[in-house]
């Protein structure tokens, strides 16, 4: 460290207030823990591994100004900045942490560290064992939760208490629109396909945007359907989550808190879920989410699935994409040891293709399990088909 | 093909793509609106600071990126080496420099477009200036001396006042609202706030349903799954009522026996073997009637004026102007726009009503005042549709003060006299009372620790507890004084001889030691955490929207 601008040598003088609390216990803290020096020299030496979900207009030059910028604020702290896929890192580089605090935006990259986290625990080696907080916000609401991989409920036992919006049936938005957002997603989905296929939709150029609001608004005009603007055509087709500064601060630090106790033991941390509320007062409510036996990543049974026997192969696959319990987007499919469906490579995709138009009744028996995996996960999940309605 | 003189609403101009401003804060604009953001612009915030000094610093910067208009930061400390382990906003070269001057630099690099003062001078020598500047919110962090006073300065000033704790694992806020405070735009759940007037249909609306239902069933299967629901609602509702002495369905089981006479009117026969109009119908609660609000007060303040005039709305009518929106539901889009107009003209008409009462109570306000202060003041057309639209969620709160200012009465024994001590939570007792029974999950534990300490370490000194460990000290006096309150609201609670109030106790001893082993410390990650709840609040007590905290 170098010497302050005063000419004094930095001194520990500078934690005056965090030392109150790694050396002396509170009435809360464990009974086992011994506040002092080796907290002190082991909350020195953690490694924390924070990920930050990359908007596009930050580079990579910003990530690391913003790392250099909080080395020089915050003096003895070591930031490295890493761009990249989460995906491209291996299980000896997320070993080298002792706690792992996630700031995803999407839902795929939480499951998949959740998997990574979960298949790396090696009960012989404590080592690879990994703490992991995760928080996540909409407007004045938001949530925090602690993960111990393998022992406690995993982001897949939680899935259905993140399910995605009720997509717009296509025939609504095709024949009988009555919202602006209808006539938002008409131009999304249908007319750039019909007259931009060459162009790849990117949402974040102002010419796309505007070639979408005007095509919304045209249709809008056509069904005289009123509302559409510029920022609702964005907010749509860039699925907008409003977002601001006090929630993200609240969730930001309760994520912060958990791992500086996980990392101190100066006391005890959530267990292990936290939601926040502003919209009307302050709501707060803590509770423990429970292990799934059937979750696919931690539990070890197959999880129940009801489907109608008589829907084909594709409409069932088409359903993983929406149902809660799944948001599989390209799901691969098998039965056994026999391919049911299989996108890639193209040649056995061609092979099973036929399979599609097939009922399910026709290709499985009511609890069968299956295996699904898909491009955007590394493990395969479970399903067990219980035929109902 | 339905025939009617309702001529569809303009269609709003093309909206040109959004400026550097909107771009900068669209994710906030999504949730306050221009409206919200124009408050918040307008708004200068004071900080009076004290103590480590970081809990008030991070709400700032939860209010200067969103674009706050001004704040001053008043703090009598110069920063000192352990303020660099706690507070972001300071840098070695701040050592030795005014503690507010130098977080208010910054805190400035976040947002340039909002303006910063720091002025290093005592809370005390500027609480006696403070008539001379006009603030939108003020707040206080304590342990402070001046809570008492400022208090009485902002019920009378009508500012609402903040005053936040943050030491150590624990903290906590307190908000004393002006005497009346109320919110018209509240963001209730949109699923909650359509009233669609099913059982007062007025006759543009009856007449729509009867031409779209008049011949259900010689309709092709497409015509008669495409029939919006409200319709059909409509017309089971008069097939109810022409059984039922002209009355909807009164009870649970009445109300059920309509939704199977509803449900009982789909067609099966199609290919999809049901029909999602019919579903949304039998889902849909037509039953819920309007609330009703009324109130009389004269106090002349666009609030009331407006109020009065809706109160007078509900009184000719018995119920509220129609808000005018219409769920989505499964319909054709002429039809659904065509019953969207038919709302919205009746939400228009209900308006005009609503606005020419206001204009008349405004004239007779200015015929009688003998001198009128501003001839042409009239309330912006957009203020009375906002209320009309929300009129069922407009929430008025009335401040009250905080409970945090009757501590110093007596300076020498804490939580002063033990008459006074019993009196003081008259009014709050009845709902403390439910703490009781909450016991593990109370929150009153830290609620009385905070106000024991307040009452021992409020000092007009900038950090007298670094010079030696005081708290400790204090440890007996602390638990003495909350373990006293907690005897008293008991009492006052009504809650029999001896209420079980051991967890309470053992609580309340607890939340102390952790007082004493914080020995004056904000940690950061708590003080950036309040911080963030402190700055929700107070833009929503800024924008007058949503619902803030009711409590003190
Ligand atoms: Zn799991």
């Amino acid at each position: 460290m170098s010497a302050l601008p005063n000419g004094l040598e930095p001194s520990r003088k500078r934690w005056t207030y965090l030392d109150n609390f790694l050396t002396k216990a509170g009435p809360g803290s464990d009974e086992q823990w011994v506040p002092g020096e080796e907290t002190i020299t082991s909350l020195e030496k953690s490694k924390v591994l924070q990920f930050l979900f990359r908007e596009a207009d930050v580079g990579n030059s910003k990530a690391e100004v913003a790392a250099a910028f909080v080395e020089k604020r915050v003096r003895g702290v070591k930031i490295t900045p890493y761009n990249g896929k989460i995906q491209d890192k291996d299980e000896e580089y997320y070993k080298q942490f002792h706690v792992i605090v996630c700031g995803l935006d999407s839902i795929e990259a939480r499951r998949w560290i959740n998997a990574t986290l979960v298949e790396m625990v090696d009960p012989e080696d404590s080592e690879s064992f990994k703490p992991f907080v995760d928080g996540g916000t909409e407007g004045f609401k938001g949530q925090a939760r602690v993960i111990l991989p393998t022992m406690t409920s995993c982001i897949e036992c939680q899935l259905d208490m993140h399910a995605p919006r009720a997509a717009v049936p296509l025939c609504t938005l095709a024949t009988i629109p009555r919202q602006p957002a209808h006539c938002i997603e008409w131009a999304h989905i249908i007319a750039w396909e019909e007259h931009r296929k060459a162009d790849i939709l990117d949402t974040d150029d102002p010419e796309h945007i505007t070639w979408l609001y005007e095509k919304a608004l045209a249709r809008a005009q056509e069904f005289n359907i009123p509302g559409v603007t510029y920022s609702m055509t964005q907010g749509v087709v860039k699925n907008i989550i409003p977002a601001i500064a006090s929630t993200n601060a609240i969730i930001a630090a309760s994520c912060c808190n958990e791992a500086f106790k996980i990392l101190t033991n100066t006391n005890p941390f959530l267990n292990n879920y936290m939601m926040y509320s502003g919209d009307e007062g302050v709501y707060t409510y803590t509770f423990e989410n429970e292990k799934k036996d059937d979750c696919p990543v931690c539990g070890n049974l197959a999880r129940n699935i009801m489907v109608n026997p008589d829907v084909t192969l594709q409409e069932f696959l088409d359903s993983l994409g929406e149902r809660p319990e799944a948001q599989l987007k390209k799901p691969s499919i098998s039965s056994g040891d026999r391919t049911l469906y299989i996108r890639f490579p193209q040649s056995l995709e061609e092979h099973s293709k036929p399979n599609l138009e097939k009922k399910l009744k026709d290709l499985v028996s009511d609890g069968d399990e299956v295996g699904v995996s898909d491009p955007a996960f590394q493990i395969s999940f479970k399903f067990r088909l219980v035929f109902g309605p | 093909m339905a025939a009617s003189a309702t001529t569809p609403p303009p269609l709003q101009p093309p909206s040109q793509a959004p400026t550097a401003k909107e771009r900068k804060y669209d994710r906030q604009l999504r949730l306050w609106a221009a409206s919200g953001q124009q408050a918040l612009e307008n708004a200068k915030i004071l900080l009076l600071n004290s103590g480590p000094g970081v809990v008030g610093v991070e709400t700032l910067k939860n209010l200067i990126l969103p674009g706050v208009g001004s704040f001053t930061i008043v703090d009598e400390a110069l920063v000192e080496e352990e303020d660099l382990g706690v507070n972001f906003f300071l840098t070695e070269d701040s050592l030795g420099k005014s503690r507010a001057e130098e977080c208010t630099t910054l805190l400035r690099e976040l947002n340039p477009e909002v303006e910063g003062h720091g002025v290093r001078t005592s809370i005390d020598e500027y609480v006696k200036t403070l008539h001379q500047e006009r603030y939108t919110l003020i707040l206080l962090i304590g342990p402070s001396p001046h809570v008492q006073q400022l208090s009485k300065y902002c019920s009378k000033t009508s500012i609402p006042l903040f005053y936040v704790h943050s030491l150590g694992f624990y903290s906590h806020f307190s908000i004393q609202l002006p005497h009346q405070f109320p919110i018209v735009d509240t963001h209730p759940d949109p699923a909650s706030t359509q009233d669609l007037r099913l059982l007062n249909p007025w006759p543009e609306l009856s007449d729509y349903a009867k031409e779209k239902t008049s011949n259900l069933d010689s309709l092709s299967d497409h015509d008669h799954g495409h029939i919006p629901y409200l319709l059909l609602l409509l017309h089971y509702l008069e097939e109810w009522k022409a059984s039922h002495n002209d009355l909807p369905p009164q009870n649970y089981s009445e109300k059920k026996e309509f939704k199977d006479l509803v449900t009982a009117g789909a067609r099966t026969s199609n290919p999809e073997g049901g029909e999602e109009n019919y579903d949304e119908a039998a889902a849909a609660n037509p039953l819920s009637p309007s609330t009703t609000s009324s109130s009389s007060s004269h106090n002349p303040s666009n609030f009331w004026l407006i109020a009065n005039a809706i109160s007078r709305f509900h009184s000719t009518h018995h119920v509220l102007p129609l808000p005018g929106a219409l769920p989505d539901m499964k319909a054709q889009s002429r039809d659904y726009i065509h019953l969207q107009n038919i709302y919205k003209s009746k939400a228009r008409q209900d308006l005009a009503e609503v606005i020419a009462t206001v204009r008349s109570t405004e004239q007779r306000l200015r015929q009688n005042h003998p001198n009128p202060p501003n001839t042409d003041a009239m309330i912006d057309e957009r203020e009375i549709e906002a209320f009309c639209k929300g009129a069922a969620f407009v929430k008025l709160i009335h401040g009250r003060p905080l409970m945090f200012a009757n501590i110093f009465d007596d300076p020498q024994t804490p939580g002063g006299a033990k008459e006074e001590e019993a009196t003081e939570w008259q009014d709050s007792a009845p709902s403390l009372a439910m703490e009781f029974h909450m016991q593990e999950e109370s929150l009153l534990p830290i609620y009385l620790a905070f106000r024991a300490y307040d009452g021992i370490f409020a000092n007009p000194r900038p950090r007298p507890w670094l010079k030696k460990p005081v708290v400790a000290e204090k440890q007996k006096s602390m638990e003495q004084h909350a373990l006293a309150d907690l005897d008293d609201i008991a009492k006052m609670a009504g809650l029999g001889e001896k209420p079980d109030t051991a967890v309470l106790q053992k609580n309340i001893r607890d939340v102390v030691a952790e007082f004493v082993r914080a020995d004056g410390a904000e940690l950061h990650n708590i003080s950036a955490l309040t911080g963030g709840m402190v700055a929700q609040e107070v833009i929503k007590v800024v924008t007058k929207q949503y619902v803030p905290v009711d409590a003190t």
